[in-house]
């Protein structure tokens, strides 16, 4: 096992986004509102990656930070650097003037949020949005437009009924679905998603994700999903990341995470869901409370809950380690985790 | 009266039946401008549909459906919180609506019966008032139904409530503000205020789904604690199958699947959930992820339409039969029925006609997108 911290451990062959010592801060003087704490990752060309984090972990910054839109008074400090298809000039996209981030925005990486009617203009018709956006950014509106027909009957929407509507005559997972296809009308190469399904129910929310695995087959995207939920994501991301308190956690294959968890935080977490087939008695809640952003502890945020935590877990940052190929968690006790905390999915999954 | 209670045809000892629920429907009119409701009748949604149910006491009823589907009406109308359009609401034998209105021989007053029948809400953020302390928030009801009660008693037993729910000490809980709470310890503090009344019944809506997915399990294990210790009825409404299941089977209650306004199948969570008789429940279940990434795979959805039919116009027959994968000729024509035993009944009970295996509906034609050539195959 090799163990590293701030240098090297997220590398990856072709990423889109490299993300490297991203912090979010509400005061840089006194340093203790940090609401995204030295988080390096890579979003790796074509792959889904899943971000999963309890409310208040930090989870919309990192996507917020990513496209460098934290809001004003917080600070993100740091790299993103956005790497182009065929290798084209790397975007430094912290360092972008205000007219390129825009285009950079929209055009390259666009975002989707929780609560389409929310993001919609309830004055505007469908069909308005989507002209206004390819408008905005000097694309052929006729062309987009029937590129916006496919995407909507891609998301088993009826492309003319949408479009002569208002968001408010939608119901909540029809706008949702249209707010999907409005983000992918310029062709971005990457889907920032934060909590898109949050709000609906269950069943849309599968719908959603099993149409989401389609459309980035069909469009080659790359996706960023960030949930609270992580059964939900586990089936859709090839890689998942687990952020804890402001931090990254673990990182690893949805495999990897779901089957062979290296972190008490990950493995306490994969307890505690209600899941459908585990037997009753096997899910347990997680001792302790989550910080708040202005009393972080020092050294390890899940310390004070950890059932292996140690002296040096409160005093020092845990090192990175590798505990598989392509599998990381930061902990200083990765390799007693299974032990402290016993969590066997296939005897979950099998009752 | 005291006839009601014999021709409801319970097989369970009427004495155990909290509430009782006969043919119950709600209906609302939809809202309309004002020019509009100069010229047309206003639209009526039934958001609740015929449905029957009893209550026991010490029971858990985990009521799961899409959003639209009734569930909250439901629930509501259970706790006579909502007045039916049809059907009777009963309270361990008195009609609850005819105690409100004071017709008839009135046994248990209404005040009696809304003080035994509480609710918990979805954000209890929103529910607690942000300017009051928690202990005057949980005072407020005491005053009210019991205002001979000194303020030691009131506090003392204020306390001995924080304290039961794990909120220690109880003095230092008392006095904060809502909003020096987490999301779990407000959830708290709105059970407490049901419990003060020492309620029959209490349902609580949403009561885990704001949480975090870490408290679910702990808030969920506090209302057994307590259902088991006080005695109370909780109807759990939920949109997640894994929530509701966790509760009722832990609780030894029923799960009731609701699709646009009717109970479709119901019965205890072992059963409904893994040998599903209801279409609807198995899409439910498919709809429900696994936490093994290499058991789920990304399938296309198994209904035929993803969006749910306008709810002012449900469909004819069976509801589902829009959307449903195994729908033949015979479901647009026929509903099916839950049965009368489902009311109360132990068992689980399914209204799809695919449960009756001599029914026309195995003889009739798929509909459009429906896989056809099958028989009838008994599901044991």
């Amino acid at each position: 096992m090799q163990e590293h911290r701030t240098q090297g451990g997220p590398d990856s062959a072709d990423p889109i986004i490299e993300a490297r010592n991203v912090c979010v801060t509400y005061d840089l003087e006194h340093r203790d509102a940090m609401v995204l704490d030295d988080v390096s990752i890579d979003l790796r060309r074509g792959e889904i990656l899943g971000v999963v984090g309890e409310s208040g972990s930090g989870k919309s910054m990192l996507a917020n930070a990513m496209m460098d839109a934290v809001e004003e008074p917080g600070i993100t400090t740091g790299e993103v650097t956005y790497y182009p298809e065929d290798g084209g000039e790397p975007v430094d996209v912290l360092d972008l003037p205000t007219e390129e981030l825009k285009e950079f925005r929209w055009e390259e990486v666009s975002m989707v949020f929780q609560g389409a009617l929310s993001s919609f203009n309830p004055t505007m018709s469908i069909r308005g949005h989507f002209e206004e956006t390819l408008a905005a950014h000097d694309y052929d509106v006729e062309a987009g437009m029937e590129r916006a027909r496919q995407l909507l009957g891609d998301l088993y929407l009826d492309p003319d009924r949408v479009l002569d509507s208002y968001a408010h005559e939608l119901s909540g997972g029809m706008s949702q679905r249209a707010l999907i296809a409005l983000s992918l009308v310029l062709e971005p190469q990457v889907l920032l998603m934060d909590e898109p399904t949050a709000a609906l129910d269950l069943l849309m929310q599968r719908s959603i994700l099993s149409l989401l695995a389609d459309i980035k087959a069909k469009y080659d995207l790359t996706i960023l999903f960030i949930t609270h939920d992580l059964p939900l994501v586990a089936g859709l991301a090839d890689r998942l990341a687990i952020l804890y308190a402001f931090e990254l956690a673990e990182v690893g294959t949805a495999t990897q995470i779901a089957h062979d968890s290296k972190h008490p935080y990950t493995r306490a977490l994969l307890q505690a869901v209600p899941n459908l087939d585990a037997p009753t008695d096997s899910m347990r809640p997680i001792e302790g409370t989550a910080p708040n952003p202005a009393h972080v502890p020092d050294g390890c945020h899940y310390a004070p809950r950890c059932p292996l935590a140690t002296r040096e877990c409160h005093e020092e940052t845990p090192p990175w380690v590798d505990v598989e190929d392509d599998h990381r968690s930061a902990c200083f006790h990765s390799d007693e985790a299974e032990d402290a905390v016993p969590f066997d999915l296939s005897e979950v999954s099998d009752a | 009266m005291s006839d009601r209670a014999t021709t409801t045809g319970t097989t369970r000892d009427d004495d155990d039946i909290v509430m009782s629920l006969e043919n119950v429907s709600v209906d609302f009119e939809k809202e309309q401008g004002v020019v509009e409701s100069l010229f047309d009748e206003p639209e009526t949604v039934q958001a609740v549909s015929d449905v029957s149910i009893d209550i026991p006491e010490n029971d858990v009823l985990a009521l799961v459906g899409e959003s639209g589907c009734g569930k909250t009406t439901l629930g509501k109308t259970i706790i006579g919180v909502q007045r039916p359009t049809e059907g009777t609401v009963a309270y361990r034998g008195q009609d609850v609506w005819d105690a409100k209105d004071g017709r008839g021989d009135v046994t248990v007053p209404f005040d009696d019966i809304r003080r035994s029948l509480q609710m918990i809400h979805q954000d209890p953020g929103a529910a607690l008032n942000p300017n009051r302390k928690v202990l005057t928030t949980l005072e407020a009801p005491l005053k009210k139904w019991d205002p001979e009660m000194s303020t030691e008693d009131r506090r003392a037993r204020i306390f001995a409530l924080l304290d039961r729910v794990g909120m220690e000490p109880p003095e230092d809980y008392a006095h904060r503000f809502p909003h020096q709470l987490s999301g779990g310890e407000q959830q708290r503090i709105a059970l407490v205020r049901a419990l003060l009344m020492n309620p029959d019944v209490i349902l609580a809506d949403e009561a885990v789904s704001a949480l975090d997915v870490s408290l679910r399990v702990e808030t969920m294990n506090l209302l057994l604690e307590l259902q088991e210790q006080f005695n109370t009825s909780f109807v759990f409404i939920s949109h997640n199958l894994s929530n509701a299941r966790y509760l009722a089977q832990e609780a030894g209650g029923r799960i009731g699947i609701m699709y646009l306004g009717e109970i479709v199948e119901i019965g205890p969570p072992d059963e409904v959930l893994n040998d599903p008789q209801h279409p609807y429940t198995k899409v439910l279940r498919w709809a429900t992820a696994d936490l093994d990434p290499t058991a789920q795979e990304m399938t296309d959805p198994p209904v035929r339409s993803i969006d749910i039919p306008d709810p002012v116009n449900p469909p004819s027959g069976c509801r589902f039969h829009t959307r449903c994968p195994e729908a033949r000729e015979a479901c647009t024509t026929t509903a099916p029925e839950l049965g009368e035993e489902a009311a109360t009944a132990s068992e689980r009970c399914a209204a799809c006609h695919r449960t009756d295996p001599d029914h026309e509906y195995w003889e009739s034609e798929p509909l459009d997108g429906v896989e056809a050539a099958e028989s009838p195959t008994l599901n044991d």
